[in-house]
């Protein structure tokens, strides 16, 4: 992997004294870190709102303390609920509260908003009788957070959950905790939309057996694809690291890589060919037969086979449209028509890319194909739902892989400035997205695309 | 009959590759642990506590004494998994299967890998004989004047190295020149040889090309294939070759119709039915009996690589079985010669009844249940891997043929030793 050298040299005496902009380096998870580290959290709500309460509670939970207004301190996390929101004046309020907030924000501190549903976003549709002026402040939180995001430094990230109004407050704990962890350090200037739960509403709170926050994934069942290398092979730490159970899966060709993936998370290797005709069958009666089920798809496999669209012949055209897409398909088809191998909150994540939202030159067939998985998500989104699973997409911007270290010194160094973070992300940010998104717990997203990106200007 | 039959679950094999190519550089444990860390990758068995490995290698330095053990420790299984190593020649990796299974049956573990390793690009040299015996003396020595004695006793010619060979001790005859005197005396032909190397090629690219050992090998060192492997091979090309065995006009053996010299290795995961149910694993396939033989082709009158002749009858009787209710035939392919002279020797009543002491000889097989996923003229021959290769492949073929399913394998062996086992679809 590349260092980042301007980075590290940012940081130094020297260039402090310099004045040089400095770039952060972003506060990441390890197991048993502190939900938040560098001051209490302040959380309050504008005009009523049913999430602070809980979310303040979960907080404190997790070691925190919890302020109702920014004092004298740093804070860790500012978490403000405009769910109830609906007049100019309420968006004033939020000014209020914010403006002295943000002065507090600590390196690597948390922003994050819960606005109402403003219109369509995703795959669900509202028509609340919230007036034009409520409909405009939800929206305007949009342009907000997002504005919030490019103004933050040291590593602190803004974002918004957009909440259905009949959402219990619970379903959308395993987000917040994701979005206030070192998990998210990545994810910046996102809108992730929170409806009614698909599958049985998991509370952690009230259950017998509560999840394990250190290993949220427990005892589930995760399949990975391209998971020889790269940000597979992090996707598949991750998860176990997290407690799921890995199936390793990769062409036999990769066949060494991925026996190292599934050896270090003791977990398996499917050597195959997801291209294949036979393909999802193979993969279906080979969790049927080791697992009696699965609990997470993720579909990451991927190519590249970068071509001008005036010079692409159809074998580079076909291969990636056949990886990156055509097999996701097929696979989901083939899951969806099998809902007893689905585990009880089944999800699926399906990796796509910033390229396929902002495009790029040379990758016509690569950008159609991470396009393509966000239109197909949308639409699998509802049909998943029936079966209590859901299906959400995951965009990776500038992550610093082999591939990027190859790239010109002067087309990476555009690549990974271009973000409101200053920097290329890591694999294991994209794989602690779909961690979050894996959960049993996270059954209120569904048909949403995040982008990991560190909120880049490219498609935004 | 045994309480229980062993279960072949699966197998593991490297591609092979031809000495002194890509894995020119990896030493019999580095093959063997990756091997190894692929089973244990394709069964989940990350930790696990398996009954016991065996396995072994022909070729083996000094360093290799303990060398499945070292595997073991090295791979990801539980360093709580006990092995020891066997050789047996060729029939080492179908040996180690069969005594696994054994005790599988008996009970005495439920579990256990079997199979081999095998280089000839990374062999054993050793010092020349009279420069060991002057080094051993030199250690041994108490006195100076002793030890200035022995040094001098060193020569210039000492300098040449002891590097091992491809022949019988007791003949200073290579497999190939043994193959070639039974080929003779067999009367097989140049072309029936050809013929068999080339399906062995077509068979074992077919079988890549459907996915069929997707399952069966893991990539090692960016090999992704058995680089032996020619997919274009066909009789015109073959019959092109000089010979290389034998002498004359009766010379038949070419590079292209006996086996190379190969480095690989290849390991089949055993269990109790029990078990495999326990840890969610399939069962292909169970080992329903084996049997070893030996001939005298020291002073009698049998080839060195016959043995199987006369392994393969015994053990039908033992079962009850006749040589036509096989389902499929692996038949290794030391030389073409071999397997021909092998199924020759199977047809001939006279044969039969002077040296197998049968009225009826066993007969005659169908040919295209012979080798149909290729054998070691196409896939090479590491040779304590040869048995595991078989054995897995065997397996799933009878998986997907289906229950009761019946299969047959034999192996020559140096020494003139062959192994013979049967196994049953699952």
């Amino acid at each position: 992997m590349p260092t980042d050298t301007l980075r590290d040299w940012s940081n130094t005496g020297l260039a402090r004294r310099l004045g040089a902009p400095r770039i952060p380096v972003l506060r990441r998870y390890s197991p048993g870190q502190p939900l938040l580290d560098g001051g209490p959290a302040l959380v309050t709500a504008v005009g009523g709102g049913r999430f602070a309460e809980p979310i303040a509670a979960l907080v404190v939970e997790a070691g925190a303390t919890v302020v109702t207004e920014a004092g004298d301190d740093k804070l860790a996390a500012v978490v403000l609920d405009l769910t109830d929101a609906t007049t100019l004046a309420d968006l004033a309020a939020a000014q209020q509260i914010l403006t002295p907030a943000v002065r507090k924000l600590a390196p690597s501190g948390r922003l994050l908003l819960l606005g109402p549903v403003s219109g369509v976003i995703g795959y669900s549709q509202y028509s609340h009788s919230r007036g034009a002026e409520g409909a405009a402040v939800a929206q305007a939180l949009d342009g907000l957070v997002r504005s919030i995001g490019k103004e933050l430094r040291a590593g602190a990230t803004a974002n918004l959950l957009v909440v259905d109004p009949d959402a219990a407050p619970a379903t959308v704990d395993s987000t917040v905790r994701f979005f206030l962890s070192a998990r998210s350090a990545y994810v910046d200037g996102q809108v992730v939309h929170l409806g009614a739960p698909a599958g049985e509403p998991v509370d952690p709170t009230g259950m017998d057996d509560p999840v394990d926050p250190v290993r949220p994934l427990a005892g589930r069942v995760a399949v990975v694809t391209g998971a020889a290398r790269g940000i597979g092979a992090a996707i598949a730490d991750t998860l176990a690291r997290d407690g799921a159970t890995m199936v390793a899966v990769d062409i036999p060709a990769a066949g060494e890589g991925l026996a190292a993936v599934a050896n270090r998370t003791g977990g398996t290797a499917l050597q195959l060919d997801i291209t294949a005709p036979d393909a999802a069958s193979r993969l279906l009666s080979f969790l049927r037969e080791r697992f009696g089920r699965v609990d997470l798809v993720v579909h990451n496999a991927g190519i590249t086979r970068d071509k001008l669209l005036a010079n692409m012949d159809d074998d580079r055209w076909n291969s990636v449209l056949a990886v990156n897409l055509g097999a996701q398909l097929t696979i989901n088809e083939a899951l969806l028509a099998a809902p007893d191998l689905l585990g009880a909150n089944a999800r699926i994540v399906c990796v796509s890319s910033q390229s396929g939202i902002a495009g790029n030159r040379g990758q016509t067939n690569y950008a159609a194909s991470k396009a393509g998985i966000i239109g197909m998500v949308r639409a699998l989104a509802p049909r998943f739902a029936e079966h209590g699973a859901t299906i959400n997409a995951v965009a990776p911007g500038f992550i610093e892989t082999e591939m990027t270290a190859k790239m010109p010194v002067g087309t990476r160094e555009a690549g990974r400035r271009v973000n409101s973070l200053r920097q290329g992300g890591l694999p294991v940010d994209v794989a602690e997205t779909i961690g979050w998104l894996g959960q049993a717990s996270s059954g209120a997203v569904n048909g949403q695309v995040v982008r990991v990106c560190g909120q880049s200007m490219l498609g935004a | 009959m045994p309480a229980r039959r062993a279960a072949v679950i699966g197998g593991n094999r490297i591609p092979f590759a031809r000495a002194n190519k890509r894995y020119a550089r990896a030493s019999n444990l580095d093959m063997l642990t990756a091997t190894l860390d692929g089973l244990v990758a394709r069964y989940g068995l990350s930790g696990e506590r398996l009954g016991e490995v065996v396995a072994g290698a022909v070729l083996k330095h000094s360093r290799d004494f303990n060398l499945t053990r070292e595997a073991v420790l090295g791979s990801k299984l539980s360093p709580a998994t006990p092995a020891y190593d066997i050789q047996q020649a060729c029939g080492t990796g179908l040996e180690a299967t069969i005594a696994v299974a054994n005790k599988i049956a008996l009970g005495q573990v439920e579990s256990g890998v079997a199979g081999g390793v095998d280089t000839a690009s990374d062999a054993p040299i050793a010092v020349n004989e009279d420069l060991r015996k002057v080094l051993v003396a030199l250690n041994s020595a108490r006195s100076l004047g002793d030890r200035v004695k022995l040094v001098g006793k060193l020569r210039p010619g000492q300098i040449v190295p002891e590097i091992p060979r491809n022949a019988e001790p007791r003949t200073g005859l290579s497999m190939g020149e043994h193959a070639a005197i039974t080929a003779k005396e067999w009367g097989i032909g140049r072309t029936e040889q050809d013929e068999l190397a080339a399906a062995s090629h077509r068979n074992l690219a077919a079988a890549y090309e459907r996915g069929f050992f997707d399952d069966l090998v893991t990539p090692y060192l960016g090999l992704t294939r058995d680089d032996n492997l020619r997919p274009d091979s066909n009789v015109e090309a073959l019959a092109k070759l000089k010979p290389v065995f034998g002498r004359g006009e009766d010379a038949t053996m070419t590079a292209g119709n006996s086996t190379p010299l190969t480095d690989g290795a290849a390991l089949v995961l055993l269990g109790s039915d029990e078990w495999a149910a326990a840890h969610r694993l399939p069962v292909l396939a169970h080992v329903v009996d084996a049997e070893t033989a030996a001939v005298d082709y020291v002073h009698g009158r049998d080839g060195l690589l016959t043995a199987p002749v006369f392994a393969v009858p015994r053990l039908l009787e033992r079962v009850g079985m006749s040589l036509q209710d096989f389902d499929f035939y692996e038949i290794h392919e030391a030389f073409a010669s071999t397997v021909l002279s092998t199924m020759k020797a199977w047809e001939d009543p006279a044969f039969a009844k002077e040296r197998l002491g049968l009225d009826v000889p066993p007969g005659a097989i169908d040919r295209s249940r012979l080798n149909v996923t290729g054998s070691s003229l196409a896939a090479g021959h590491p040779f304590a891997a040869t048995g595991g290769r078989i054995v897995a492949t065997l397996a799933k073929l009878l998986h997907e043929k289906g229950p009761g399913s019946r299969g047959l394998i034999s192996i020559c062996a140096a020494g003139g030793q062959g192994v013979v086992a049967i196994l049953e679809g699952a």
